[in-house]
């Protein structure tokens, strides 16, 4: 079933098309990704999907109904969580209170602050901060912090996580901690788009990757098909193997 | 160059930096790994006067500098490209290279310099009068290194370069680093990619838990088992 469908998705920043006519789908249970050259646009995609910016022109559809014109608490409560890249967290917030912001707004209906409590401390044992749940956000190491922020988004009860390079800053070992990780979000229903450069991960756990280049979709297919793919491999790999980073 | 004695660092009551010593020796390429959290970016903070050590000296060209502001040790020829880059995200591209060279000497020659700079980077120059919190994260990490290098260091330290940046972009980076040693700087990085990181370092060392446990030739700590199944996951 499709979770979230684009078509003719552009945006413009004056003169420059930052995405631009790329039609795309993604289904409930998937694990998909997105890559490309650094400033291919995709996260202006993600700012897209999440309504940060409106579209120049085209549509989104959620779940089958339109996400054109929503604000971002909007598209946040109908089940669309995110992460960002450069984190954006609450840094003079302990960690917990971080996430109790996600609890407290998310979907669908209002919690109680025992519940938003309990469901806070769950995402927290979840993504394995519970021992420093107490601790300013700010204290922490970025890699961290993008934890922080992947609670506060399961906090909210998406349906659709959307995670821009979650594994930076990660050496081989912790990519694969997090790569189980996110195993486990989609395991526990959720779907997942995920902005990445760690080819050991993308290629591991995305059942199909999209490819960015210049705003537009070059293309799409499998690891493998993507793996082999001469356009993908020449501006976006390099020649040289990439399978260990 | 660079020599680090007996250092321990806190944040509060937590220890962060456990009697770490390590040296950099001019025209090395030294790599220091670690898992999240073992105070790698602790260490380089240390060293370039973020944070003051409770104990234990930092040395450069033979002069302590571990009480020393860190304009002033950006002024001996220290400079740290930091994780997350930590750009001026409301000022222009040119702007934030500029600042690179605000603190020191290098301001007068800072021309000459920004032209170095662009030669690397040859997309910050088409992009000079954007603001740098419209790029992409790959072009802002390439401000970040641009504006270290705009302070003509001669200790360049880079906390995780590879951060957010595509596979073919952080080998272009690697040749940057390896070019920067070809020019006579020398270079102190700590980075997550171990990989490549071990394959080009001279010397290599591994932090964990605030301690340094082992050190030896980049290409020698490739094989060692520790190594390989803390950090290579294989």
């Amino acid at each position: 079933m499709r979770i979230l469908e684009g078509r003719d998705v552009t945006k413009s920043f004056g003169g420059l098309a930052a995405v631009s006519h790329v039609d795309f789908h993604i289904d409930q249970g998937e694990i998909v990704g997105l890559i490309g050259p650094n400033g291919a646009g995709k996260t202006t995609m993600f700012n897209l999907i999440s309504a940060s910016f409106p579209l120049s022109s085209g549509e989104m559809e959620f779940k089958s109904q339109k996400l054109n014109g929503l604000k971002p608490h909007q598209v946040c409560k109908m089940g669309i969580a995110r992460t960002f890249q450069q984190v954006k967290i609450f840094a003079d917030m302990p960690v917990l209170q971080n996430v109790l912001v996600g609890a407290f707004f998310g979907t669908p209906a209002r919690v109680s602050g025992s519940g938003a409590a309990q469901e806070a401390s769950q995402a927290l044992d979840f993504v394995g901060l519970s021992a420093i749940s107490a601790t300013p956000a700010k204290d922490l190491t970025l890699v961290n912090q993008k934890r922080v922020e992947v609670a506060r988004a399961l906090a909210t009860k998406p349906e659709l996580l959307l995670l821009d390079e979650l594994m930076a800053g990660l050496n081989p070992t912790e990519v694969s901690e997090a790569m189980g990780l996110v195993r486990k979000i989609r395991d526990r229903g959720i779907t997942v788009f995920m902005v990445e450069h760690v080819m050991k991960a993308i290629m591991g756990i995305c059942e199909r990757i999209m490819v960015l280049h210049h705003g537009e979709k070059i293309c799409e297919g499998t690891p493998q098909e993507i793996a082999r793919n001469k356009q993908v491999v020449e501006i976006y790999l390099g020649e040289e193997a990439h399978a260990g980073s | 160059m660079l020599e680090v004695s007996n250092l321990n660092v806190f944040y509060g009551k937590s220890q962060a930096l456990r009697d770490v010593s390590l040296k950099v020796n001019e025209k090395e390429i030294v790599a220091l790994v670690g898992a999240n959290g073992a105070g790698k970016t602790t260490l380089l903070n240390t060293i370039s006067g973020l944070l003051r050590p409770a104990s234990g000296t930092v040395e450069f060209l033979g002069k302590r500098i571990d009480r020393l502001a860190p304009h002033a040790i950006v002024q001996l020829g220290i400079c740290q490209i930091p994780e997350g880059r930590k750009l001026f995200t409301d000022m222009t591209v040119s702007e934030n290279l500029d600042m690179g060279a605000y603190a020191s000497e290098a301001w007068k020659r800072r021309k000459e310099t920004l032209d170095e700079v662009y030669q690397i980077f040859p997309v910050l120059k088409e992009r000079g009068g954007q603001l740098t919190r419209k790029l992409s994260g790959g072009e802002g990490q390439m401000v970040a290194i641009g504006r270290g290098l705009m302070s003509n260091p001669r200790l360049c330290m880079f906390d995780e370069p590879s951060y957010g940046l595509a596979p073919k972009l952080f080998s272009e980076v690697l040749d940057v680093v390896k070019r920067l040693r070809k020019e006579g700087i020398t270079v102190f990085l700590v980075e997550q990619s171990v990989r490549q990181t071990l394959e080009l370092a001279d010397r290599a060392y591994v932090l964990e838990n605030g301690r340094i446990v082992l050190e030896g030739k980049g290409k020698d700590l490739l094989q060692d088992e520790q190594v390989k199944k803390a950090y290579l996951g294989v």
